[in-house]
């Protein structure tokens, strides 16, 4: 028997209160994240403990304890309990540059500040014309670009070789083009993986399962080795070009597989609707199937570009002087022999991969909060 | 099967199924189909689920194909040719049970681009128009808003206005209540009645039997996909003639 009254009709209105002051804010976060039981409370101690300990530790290594300037590594060896900046510092142009020879480098910096500048100009979302930057970025900027590092009799510029060209600036390159190549690539393979043409979709798998069940070092000796055999001499490509185009390939396959995920989780009723609406299969696929497909998979795609960015490091096996290869030859510079150098050295080339793969990380999180903006 | 030229020839045809079958594997899903809609005549179809009700509308604008018989619409028959099939789908609206509007676009974005994209209309032009039509449904106000943030009934509303700024001669609804609330049933069956009125040819597939009997010129029971019995609403549901309509109607009218 219930003890309640069966009829209730209300008579005022139940007033909206605040929540409990337990139960919101800092102090309610910091409870329910780290001092939620006995053994989350030990974790969050020891981890604070150990973070005080090794934190200064390594900043003094890094900055008070650190040799700044030298002009060369007499000084390093002496002060062994600190890094030696002095080191990065008087390679700093090696790095950067490789062996393009010092005359012509402020080509490779004309063509590094117009593609910053290109690539701001892109990414960031609500900038004007961006239609105008992407065209200069993807098709005027590429001949430029190669005119400036390659040299041109027509204007002038004196031929530098690619066996010359190294140093951050081939790290970048590699990893743009190998960005700018493998997405658009990657989306044809998807989508000719879910194509209805038996001949299409075969050839998408194949394509596709065969670079994937291939390690990068095997595709790239392959473009280095193979493809000149396959190609007359005069045709074969260039020494850089090789690597490049492996690089574009191999992350082409794995950019197809995520962006096959993204069309598989497509609602059908996309797809219908569309076609209701009498849009055929390009327009389709641009507008309606593509821009939510590759928002979903922005974090995997993202991913592959982090990858791609850590592979190109792996050119240095056919012979390309990148960033990680050129600090290799740096450390081995007998006038800065030293304790401290290997360390250094590594270090500084750990931070420079790390500040790239972290802005990508940040940068495609800002975007996919944006695109979620206003959508379900 | 008999045939129901003589009610459709009050204007010209308008879609014509003739002997039509289709399967699904090894299932038959649609038995010997004949019918005929006329010109601005409003079909209801209804039958139990799984009877092919959905799959009938649907080989209408060929998001199904049939393997046999002859489906003409607005004088166009139905191939596999692409051409043709491009023509019936830019004349035939569609509205779906789960809206399917594209939640990457705004309400406006969703009306405007067809119009643009197939019927090459200047972008003024067709957000005109999308406005005429988002007004008529009574969602202007959220022309800017993306679909995720509006109801179940807006969404749908939008989604007739979306398919009507094609400026179909056809209009087909797939269950277009099923997936609303109750209480936002009446604001699409409103609009549905109020195109009705308009004139607009209709082939509606609902289970909303009041908007049937108030709106519909014809109705079609469809049951293990074959046509049972075809009739003007008031004596379909009040003499229905075949023992599997009687048993269907004692079934959804409670």
């Amino acid at each position: 028997m219930s003890l309640e009254p069966v009829a209730y009709v209300r008579t005022a209105p139940e007033p909206e209160e605040p929540p409990p002051l337990l139960s919101r804010g800092g102090l309610a976060w910091i409870r329910a994240n780290l001092f939620s039981s006995i053994g989350s409370s030990l974790v969050t101690i020891g981890c604070v403990a150990l973070a005080a300990y090794l934190l200064p530790h390594l900043a003094a290594w890094a900055t008070t304890r650190a040799i700044w300037s030298a002009t060369d590594g007499a000084v390093c060896r002496q002060h062994q309990d600190g890094a030696c900046w002095a080191f990065v510092v008087a390679k700093w142009d090696y790095l950067r540059f490789g062996s393009y020879p010092v005359a012509e480098r402020w080509r490779v910096d004309v063509v590094e500040a117009i593609g910053a500048a290109l690539v701001v100009w892109l990414l960031w979302m609500n900038a004007p014309r961006r239609s105008w930057g992407a065209l200069l970025f993807f098709v005027v900027y590429p001949i430029v670009a190669l005119i400036l590092l390659r040299g041109s009799s027509l204007v002038g510029l004196p031929i530098v070789d690619t066996l010359l060209w190294g140093g951050i600036f081939v790290s970048l390159l590699t990893a743009v083009v190998g960005i700018v190549f493998s997405l658009p690539l990657g989306v044809l393979l998807a989508l000719g993986r879910r194509s209805p043409l038996p001949v299409v979709r075969m050839a998408s798998v194949v394509f596709i399962e065969f670079v994937r069940g291939v390690p990068f070092i095997t595709i790239l000796f392959m473009a280095n080795n193979l493809l000149p055999l396959f190609l007359p001499e005069a045709w074969a490509p260039d020494r850089l070009l090789r690597p490049l185009a492996g690089i574009a390939i191999f992350s082409a396959a794995y950019m197809a597989e995520e962006v096959r995920g993204g069309l598989q989780s497509l609602d059908r009723g996309q797809y219908e609707a569309a076609m209701a609406l009498g849009l055929n299969y390009p327009r389709m696929t641009a507008l309606v199937i593509l821009p939510q497909a590759l928002t979903l998979v922005i974090p995997g795609i993202v991913n592959n570009f982090i990858g791609l960015f850590m592979d190109t490091t792996l050119v240095s096996v056919v012979g390309v002087t990148d960033f990680l290869e050129a600090m290799n030859n740096a450390i081995k510079d007998p006038v800065w022999a030293g304790p401290t150098i290997l360390t250094t050295g590594y270090v500084f080339a750990g931070i420079f991969y790390f500040a790239f793969c972290y802005g990508m990380a940040r940068y495609s999180a800002h975007v996919e909060r944006t695109l979620a903006k206003g959508r379900r | 099967m008999s045939d129901f030229s003589a009610v459709a020839d009050r204007g010209d045809t308008a879609i014509r199924f003739t002997n039509v079958h289709k399967w699904y594997g090894s299932f038959h899903v649609l038995r010997n189909i004949s019918l005929t809609v006329g010109r601005g005549e409003r079909i209801v179809v209804c039958g139990p689920s799984g009877s092919g009700k959905s799959t009938l509308i649907r080989c209408v604008n060929r998001l199904e194909d049939h393997q046999r018989g002859s489906i003409v619409v607005d004088g166009v028959e139905l191939t596999d040719d692409i051409k043709r099939i491009d023509e019936v789908r830019r004349e035939v609206g569609m509205v779906f049970q789960n809206f399917n509007l594209f939640p990457h676009l705004t309400i406006l974005e969703n009306c405007t681009l067809a119009p643009i994209w197939v019927r090459k209309m200047p972008k003024r032009d067709a957000e005109e128009l999308a406005a005429k039509l988002l007004a008529r449904v009574k969602i202007l106000d959220q022309a800017n808003k993306y679909p995720g943030q509006l109801s179940g009934g807006q969404q749908q509303r939008a989604a007739i206005a979306r398919a009507l700024c094609m400026t179909p001669k056809i209009m087909l609804f797939d269950e277009p209540t099923s997936s609303l609330d109750p209480e936002m049933v009446k604001e699409v069956l409103d609009t549905m009645t109020a195109l009705a009125q308009e004139g607009m040819t209709m082939v509606v597939v609902t289970h909303e039997m009041g908007f049937a009997r108030q709106v519909a010129d014809r109705v079609v029971f469809i049951d293990r996909g074959e046509i049972v019995e075809v009739n003007a609403p008031g004596a379909f549901f009040d003499h229905p003639q075949h023992e599997r309509t009687r048993l269907f109607l004692s079934q959804i009218l409670h």
